[in-house]
């Protein structure tokens, strides 16, 4: 309907322009640098190497502990969104503040607070010790640092969207006497994937790929607790450029490849709430 | 009904609860980690450490590279957001996707590209070199690691509420003969505003923190390229935990308040959108 | 409105080219004749401080030019990428020929540079110890006890860090005394080793974080000189244990002629190393506990070195290509201890 042909508002050319100039100078152009690089090495010669055991375990490793630890801040990043936008309590303001420190404090520094607080002499880590569970050098260990590291990327994309959203349905869904559970899966739910979507996929990606914090706490075995950064790092220092660059082209794929799932899903989403009449 | 309001109560409680101690253990701990290691010494050590002639060098260049990050991305952000949401293109998906690649990409691969382009080894190096203009392992390096990670970061905040505040009000405003800028800064810019000042405060924080990129691309020239998180690193390195930690309380104190300002700026704004 | 439209935009404008060339111009050392930057590795730091200053003062006594040093330090095999990447060193101050050798294959430095200054152009040397807790509850003397299976080892990957390569090699080292040069007992007992390895830290320093810090494992393989540090920082926590045989460690200095060359300081960069051999020099490394190559001095340091142990050169496993190819290449020994 609105799609009339001719653009009523200004300012594509511009805004485009410098779009993808900046696009291009920061990301496109060094990103097709390694994949120029990495195509040194014949396509055999490229998988022989991304098939390493070593390799393959660290993928395993790097996958289920990104995984999981976008999973934990899917929901918490849900509750915090929520008890955020609709409680008022006191200290809310300063809770609300501290959701961006992780991006603030250096990984190392987070890596090594985070090891020797989860060490079996640490605080959180003696508590564990005494079920059995060891939290540091573990994969279980890994995971917490990521959690730590994706916890503003749910709650700081859900909540503006649930400030925005409009009460009047909900209102209207209680007046007609439908149970809180079901209000939230139907109304609210619908309205906060996207953002939940987006959120999550941008954590996942970013645990992916972290490196600072990890190798603290991670105990770094083969096979066991290694991450594929890591092995990059121990490529590069072997001077392996080209096993390193193949690695990190199947590593850039991959979060490639999630973005544009997640940004799809998304668009079927939005189109979906605005009635398909898109 | 009374049934009802306690459930929610309880709901409510619960969740609050919830919220709290998730952000106690992954956030209060370490933080309570980083101050009481930092004082371990006592404050004079503290102090020493702050003040060391390094470190005020590597808060220096922090600084510098976070505001270039900053002011880069919000032009971007800006003009993406305008773009991605105002005008229907083909290729769009790709577009957004491509400028949240960045914020995935590992920071070791971040940094491993541009020494590829900018490196010894990069056919452009000769050229770089006769035109005296180092990159890698200097500070432009620095400066451009940095605006990679936080690249999407303004554009991310932005989209959204652009999107959800649709174009009607633009379009009538340029149907009347408003210019471009009269109608950015009148009608769109008062909705973004708080968002925008997120996905700012976002950036600055994330530039500020930012160390797997950096510590690729900087060479750890002390005192020359060293930033504050890579003098953490050095610092613990070397054994001197006490200050280590001291440093990246410095971190932690401008990252709150960063954050004081952004809940003050904010708070004010919705006092005056009340009115 | 357009003539404050305008100036704003003129106002960004200048700020974002001075933001620019304020960011490209590379400027060091400012107040100094001339500086020179000595790329090193991680646990040098305390050593060059203390040099820098006796090398500024000698360099004034000689030519009257102030010199400003400045140092930059990381994970050995890193620092020598970086250098090969196009990081500006005048000297590099490493701690294995090997990365070094990699610095000269990329064309950076003359062949030949280990014959231009004494005893292999290595100043200082060190060697590979034990360190362990207090009282040494588990009992632990020798290499032999390492692979016990109530012992926890903390030692650094050797992959990823150049220095874990002499822990490694210490271990070899013992084996073949042990076992007679016979291979497959060799690696049966490095395998056994590494299977006691709790963490397996990507660096020296996180190594000994993980046993110091956040007391992980029994016996921390380490070299001499951090040991000696750590035991100096907490003398009620740790003792040291001379194992029966080890290595000697020779990290490497070598002047980067391409760089030296550019930039004219050659003259400087040489004696920058040079003057490592001085006396003074000398006594300065003993003081940080890196052992000298001054015999005479050495003697005066006996009380703090052990000088019994049976140390083994690299020379002694055939030079640093044969064992990184056998050892820790792909597919090398130290990937099969993690093949199944």
């Amino acid at each position: 309907m609105k799609k009339s042909k001719k653009r009523v508002i200004p300012g594509f050319g511009l805004t485009m322009g410098v779009t993808i100039t900046m696009l291009s100078i920061v990301v496109l152009i060094p990103l097709a640098s390694l994949v120029v690089y990495s195509s040194q090495l014949g396509l055999r010669e490229f998988f022989e190497v991304i098939t390493r055991k070593r390799v393959l375990s660290s993928f395993y490793v790097s996958f289920i502990t990104a995984l999981g630890a976008s999973l934990v801040n899917a929901v918490m990043g849900l509750i915090l969104a929520w008890v955020l936008v609709r409680y008022e309590f006191p200290g809310k303001r300063i809770m609300d503040g501290m959701i961006e420190l992780p991006f603030a404090l250096p990984t190392a520094v987070a890596g090594i607070s985070l090891t020797s607080l989860t060490s079996d002499q640490g605080l959180i880590g003696n508590f564990f010790a005494k079920f059995g569970i060891k939290i540091a050098y573990t994969k279980l260990g890994i995971t917490f640092a990521l959690i730590f590291v994706g916890i503003p990327f749910v709650a700081r994309a859900v909540q503006p969207v649930l400030e925005k959203l409009d009460g009047s349905y909900e209102e209207a869904a209680r007046v007609m006497g439908a149970k809180p559970g079901y209000i939230f899966r139907r109304v609210i739910l619908p309205e906060l994937l996207p953002p939940l979507l987006t959120g999550t996929g941008l954590a996942f990606g970013r645990c992916l790929g972290e490196y600072g914090s990890v190798v603290f706490i991670a105990g770094n075995r083969p096979y066991e607790t290694e991450i594929t950064p890591l092995i990059i790092m121990s490529e590069l220092q072997e001077f392996d450029y080209k096993s390193a660059t193949s690695i990190a082209l199947v590593m850039l794929i991959a979060s490639f490849l999630i973005l544009f799932l997640m940004n799809l899903m998304q668009a079927r989403n939005s189109k979906r709430l605005r009635g398909g009449n898109v | 009904m009374k049934n009802r309001e306690n459930e929610s109560k309880i709901v409510k409680y619960l969740l609050i609860g919830i919220s709290v101690l998730f952000l106690f253990v992954m956030l209060v701990l370490p933080l309570f980690v980083v101050v009481t290691e930092a004082l371990k010494k006592g404050w004079e050590v503290y102090v020493e450490a702050v003040t060391d002639s390094y470190t005020i060098a590597a808060l220096m260049l922090t600084l510098k590279a976070t505001v270039i990050a900053v002011v880069c991305n919000t032009v971007l952000g800006l003009c993406a957001a305008w773009a991605v949401t105002r005008f229907q293109f083909k290729g769009k998906k790709l577009l957004t996707t491509l400028i949240d690649v960045p914020v995935t990409v590992s920071p070791i691969i971040a940094g491993l590209i541009y020494l590829l382009i900018f490196g010894k080894q990069s056919i452009l190096y000769p050229y770089l070199q006769k035109a005296n203009v180092q990159i890698v392992f200097a500070v432009p390096g620095i400066v451009l690691a940095t605006v990679f990670v936080t690249f999407p970061f303004v554009f991310r905040e932005l989209l959204p509420v652009l999107e959800s505040i649709g174009t009607d009000e633009e379009e009538a405003a340029a149907l009347m003969g408003a210019k471009g800028w009269t109608i950015f800064s009148k009608i769109t810019f008062p909705h973004i505003k708080w968002a925008l000042l997120y996905g700012i405060v976002l950036c600055t924080a994330r530039a500020m923190g930012e160390f797997g990129a950096v510590s690729v691309l900087s060479g750890h020239l002390r005192g020359l390229t060293n930033t504050l998180p890579l003098h953490v690193e050095i610092l613990f390195n070397e054994f001197q935990y006490v200050p280590a930690f001291a440093v990246s309380s410095i971190l932690v104190i401008m990252a709150v308040i960063l954050l004081i300002i952004r809940s003050v700026m904010e708070h004010r704004g919705k006092k005056e959108g009340e009115v | 409105m357009t003539k404050k439209k305008l100036r704003s935009l003129c106002l960004a404008a200048v700020l974002g080219i001075a933001a620019f060339t304020g960011v490209c111009s590379y400027d060091a050392g400012a107040g100094s004749d001339v500086h020179i930057i000595n790329v090193s590795y991680d646990p040098t730091r305390e050593l060059y401080e203390s040099y820098n200053k006796i090398f500024q003062e000698h360099w004034k006594e000689e030519t009257g030019q102030d010199v400003d040093v400045i140092q930059s330090h990381g994970g050995s095999g890193k620092q020598a990428l970086e250098v090969i990447n196009g990081l500006q060193a005048d000297v590099v101050t490493l701690a294995l020929e090997y990365d070094i050798n990699a610095i000269q294959d990329a064309g950076m430095i003359d062949e030949g540079w280990k014959e231009e200054l004494p005893d292999d152009s290595a100043p200082y040397t060190s060697t590979i110890v034990f360190l362990v807790r207090k009282g040494n509850p588990k009992n632990i003397q020798d290499w032999d006890d390492l692979i016990r299976d109530d012992v926890d080892v903390i030692t650094p990957n050797p992959k990823t860090s150049g220095g874990a390569r002499w822990n490694y090699l210490a271990a070899w080292a013992y084996a073949q005394k042990a076992y007679n040069n016979q291979e497959d007992k060799m690696e049966e007992f490095i395998k056994k080793l590494y299977q006691n390895v709790l963490v397996l830290d990507s660096g020296a320093r996180s190594a000994t974080t993980s046993f110091v810090e956040n007391g992980q494992g029994d016996v921390l393989i380490a070299w001499e000189n951090e040991a000696f540090l750590s035991v100096q920082d907490d003398p009620d926590e740790f003792e040291i244990i001379n194992p029966s045989i080890s290595v000697l460690a020779q990290p490497s200095v070598a002047v980067v002629d391409e760089v030296a060359e550019n930039r004219g300081t050659e003259d400087i960069a040489k004696e920058y190393l040079n003057y490592l051999y001085s006396d003074d020099a000398q006594r300065i490394a003993a003081e940080n506990y890196y052992r000298p190559v001054n015999e005479e001095i050495l003697k005066e340091y006996s009380d703090v070195f052990d000088l019994t142990m049976e140390l083994k050169t690299i020379d002694d496993f055939s030079g640093w290509q044969e064992v990184q190819e056998k050892h820790f290449a792909d597919g090398g020994i130290f990937d099969q201890i993690y093949g199944n």
